[in-house]
């Protein structure tokens, strides 16, 4: 287990494609099923109505953070947010970061997204201080044991 | 809000504080302690390690309060015990949300291969 998710894809296509795919908001709403409402632009929001069945009662909404042309797209946003009642506004946001790299047939996409350990403000603290250093592997470690003793 | 909505929303912020709950060396090796399952007391799990009582304590409050470890008492003692359903919960979030991204991923590629 990890504090993370991270998923790479190989598409047979230029970067220069791929980015455009990515990054185009229109495009960007085809493939990820939302009627996103206005382009992609750094420190904004953008929003829009996902179109994706099933779950075309919810709003997507992301703060776009970084856009380096061909290499970095980043927003900020609430996952999985499906309850259309549920004020996630309040919740820390998770960060989702595209990056993209030439490979031999095409383009190497990753995708991360990080940031589920963050927790409430008002429970912040020295108790609550995240440690420095990968504690993905140990999580890895502790969940096996766990696993073993259940 | 309905119950169904608060329930949702307890959901959330419960995941939050376990990734956060685990997100500590020290805890994590407190954790170690208790994953034979056995209920131990605050002076066995201080043992063999450079903690106080005191920040051993707090730690596994921290814990209790995420939903990793349950506390019951015996006599004076307080015993604590860990809940492998809490991590085995965020485990299957973090599932959920790969295997969205999986999909939109396979969705684009087809998008722009097209």
């Amino acid at each position: 287990m990890n504090d993370r998710v991270e998923k790479t894809i190989e598409i047979k296509a230029p970067v220069s494609r791929v980015w455009k795919a990515l990054t185009d908001y229109r495009e960007f709403g085809a493939w990820f099923r939302v009627r996103l409402e206005g382009p992609f632009v750094p420190g904004k929001p953008a929003a829009g109505q996902i179109t994706h069945p099933g779950f075309d009662h919810v709003r997507m909404e992301v703060v776009v953070q970084k856009m380096q042309p061909e290499r970095l797209f980043s927003f900020t946003w609430h996952p999985y947010a499906v309850e259309p009642d549920v004020d996630y506004s309040k919740e820390t946001p998770t960060l989702v970061e595209f990056t993209l790299e030439p490979s031999p047939n095409g383009t190497l996409l990753r995708v991360v997204e990080s940031g589920f350990d963050k927790i409430p403000a008002h429970r912040r603290g020295e108790a609550f201080r995240m440690n420095e250093g990968g504690w993905g592997a140990q999580m890895g470690n502790i969940e096996r044991h766990v696993r073993q003793a259940a | 809000m309905s119950d169904k909505r608060l329930s949702k929303l307890a959901a959330l912020k419960t995941r939050a504080t376990v990734f956060a709950a685990l997100g500590d060396e020290t805890r994590l090796t407190v954790l170690a302690k208790l994953l034979s399952g056995e209920p131990q007391s605050i002076a066995r799990l201080t043992e063999g390690t450079h903690l106080t009582r005191q920040a051993v304590t707090k730690h596994l409050h921290v814990l209790e309060s995420a939903g990793v470890v349950r506390s019951s008492r015996a006599g004076r003692e307080a015993l604590y015990e860990l809940q492998p359903r809490s991590i085995e919960d965020a485990r299957a979030y973090l599932d959920r949300i790969a295997q969205q991204w999986d999909d939109a991923l396979n969705r684009l590629k087809l998008f722009v291969e097209r």
